[in-house]
């Protein structure tokens, strides 16, 4: 019998169709020529170390999917296998696809930043500041690769003043987390650096997968000096990004943010001389000022107009006192002149020149009359000039 | 030393253009801060230039001994 091939295809199609094991297969594969295309379905083939087989996904399955399938994922494949007459290829018809191995990578993820979370790992308030002119920085990281190589350019660049540390770590694998935590104490224990780097380049959940090891995570939280983790690119995201004191997106970032640019430095050190140029400058011309103020006044100016301004006002005062003083010892003089006169006439002996004498009785006192006088009495006579010793002959009432 | 100098350095030019912009120090000391924001300055400048990157990496001996030799890059 002779079977067109139309009909070796059907016959093929039924046989595999019919199989009840090839109607419900789970199938375990590397993802590879992966293609979504513009219709929504997502074409690829499944492979493992032997052998490849093709796969489609349709739009309706695939529109449910929370992740996107990309070569080299390695997955778990739901669905049939079926012939497809046209070009005589049997293929897997997927109804469902999850990450295989990356999947349980992700639980563990995500059980590990919820427990090192609530231990406090990630408090903000540990977190310490980046010192902004490190001495030394050590860097924990493969001493091969493109990561460090990147990070040491940047660091040069930017500040080369900063001496750097390299303790060389594998950065995967199972020792990997062995030897970063034992970079980072080595450099506590040590004290050799100001702050340190740990990461490296690019690469799959797996590789990266060190950097959230839980003993990672536990000597960055208790690394007494700065920690700056550098992982992957800039959308992976590690335990020990959340751990770490600052996080930088990349190994290159982590250059940039571990040290100031010098650049801005220089800038900075001539705008600062700028300044200190023009703060002299007007604190000068302040004092300049101020000295033109002063020196203008009168006095500096034409000292002779002051001194003559000065005299002026000293002799008309001398003359006020001057004229003052006369008037005052005139004043006096004329007064005094009348008070002598008034005494003068006063005077008991300017009486006694007008013919009065001043008669008093032998005990000196005065005698005003002739009442107590008696004859024969003693009396004593003062005239103005002399005096007499008498005595009474006759009194007379008057 | 270095990061007394440069670090303090730095402050201390804060320090003194903050002074000196107040502008109510005496003439002679703030001709005195003038000076030595301007020293400072290239003092820093200087340190800036001559920088040259020291990169060293740490090595055991078969003895567990850690060492830091001068580090060269694979380029």
């Amino acid at each position: 019998m002779i079977l067109s091939v139309t009909m070796l295809n059907e016959y093929i199609k039924r046989l595999i169709d019919d199989d009840m094991l090839l109607a419900d297969v789970f199938v375990r594969g590397e993802i590879s020529n992966y293609k979504a295309h513009s219709s929504g379905h997502h074409y690829m083939s499944l492979k493992d170390e032997n052998g490849v087989i093709r796969a489609v996904m349709f739009r309706g399955s695939a529109s449910k999917l929370k992740f996107r399938m990309e070569n080299g994922m390695k997955v778990i494949a739901h669905g049939r296998v079926s012939l497809f007459t046209r070009d005589g290829s049997y293929q897997l018809y997927i109804d469902d696809i999850t990450p295989d191995g990356v999947g349980a990578l992700y639980v563990a993820f995500e059980q590990l930043k919820k427990m090192l979370g609530e231990q406090g790992l990630f408090d903000p308030a540990h977190k310490k500041p980046i010192p902004r002119f490190p001495t030394r920085i050590g860097i924990v990281t493969s001493p091969t690769g493109a990561a460090i190589r990147d990070m040491l350019r940047i660091l040069k660049h930017r500040y080369p003043l900063a001496k750097v540390i390299i303790y060389p770590a594998r950065v995967q694998g199972d020792e990997a987390p062995d030897e970063i935590v034992r970079g980072i104490a080595f450099l506590n224990h040590f004290r050799l650096c100001d702050v340190i780097i740990t990461g490296r380049g690019g690469g799959s959940i797996e590789d990266l997968w060190a950097f959230n090891d839980e003993r990672v995570a536990y000597a960055i939280y208790q690394s007494e000096i700065p920690v700056i983790s550098a992982v992957g690119h800039e959308p992976d995201v590690t335990i020990s990004d959340f751990v770490a004191d600052l996080r930088a997106a990349t190994p290159s970032n982590a250059a940039e943010l571990a040290v100031p640019d010098m650049s801005e430095l220089r800038a900075f050190l001539s705008s600062t001389n700028s300044r200190l140029i023009t703060a002299l400058t007007s604190l000068l011309s302040i004092k300049r000022e101020t000295l033109r103020h002063l020196s203008s006044c009168r006095a500096l100016r034409s000292p002779r107009f002051y001194v003559d301004d000065k005299r002026m006002l000293f002799e008309h005062t001398k003359q006020r006192f001057i004229t003052a003083a006369n008037n005052e010892i005139r004043r006096n003089s004329e007064k005094f002149l009348q008070l002598t006169a008034k005494l003068d006439a006063l005077s008991p002996l300017k009486v006694l020149s007008r013919g009065f004498s001043v008669v008093s009785d032998d005990s000196g006192a005065l005698v005003t009359s002739s009442a107590n006088l008696l004859p024969g009495q003693r009396i004593s006579v003062r005239f103005s000039s002399g005096s007499a010793q008498c005595s009474v002959i006759d009194t007379k009432d008057s | 030393m270095e990061k007394m100098t440069f670090e303090k350095a730095l402050a201390r030019l804060d320090e003194i253009v903050k002074l000196l912009e107040r502008g109510d120090a005496p003439l002679d000391d703030s001709l005195k801060l003038f000076e030595e924001g301007t020293a400072l300055v290239k003092k820093c400048g200087l340190a800036l230039d001559k920088a040259e990157q020291k990169v060293t990496i740490l090595t055991a001996n078969e003895n567990g001994e850690v060492t830091e030799e001068q580090f060269t890059s694979e380029e």
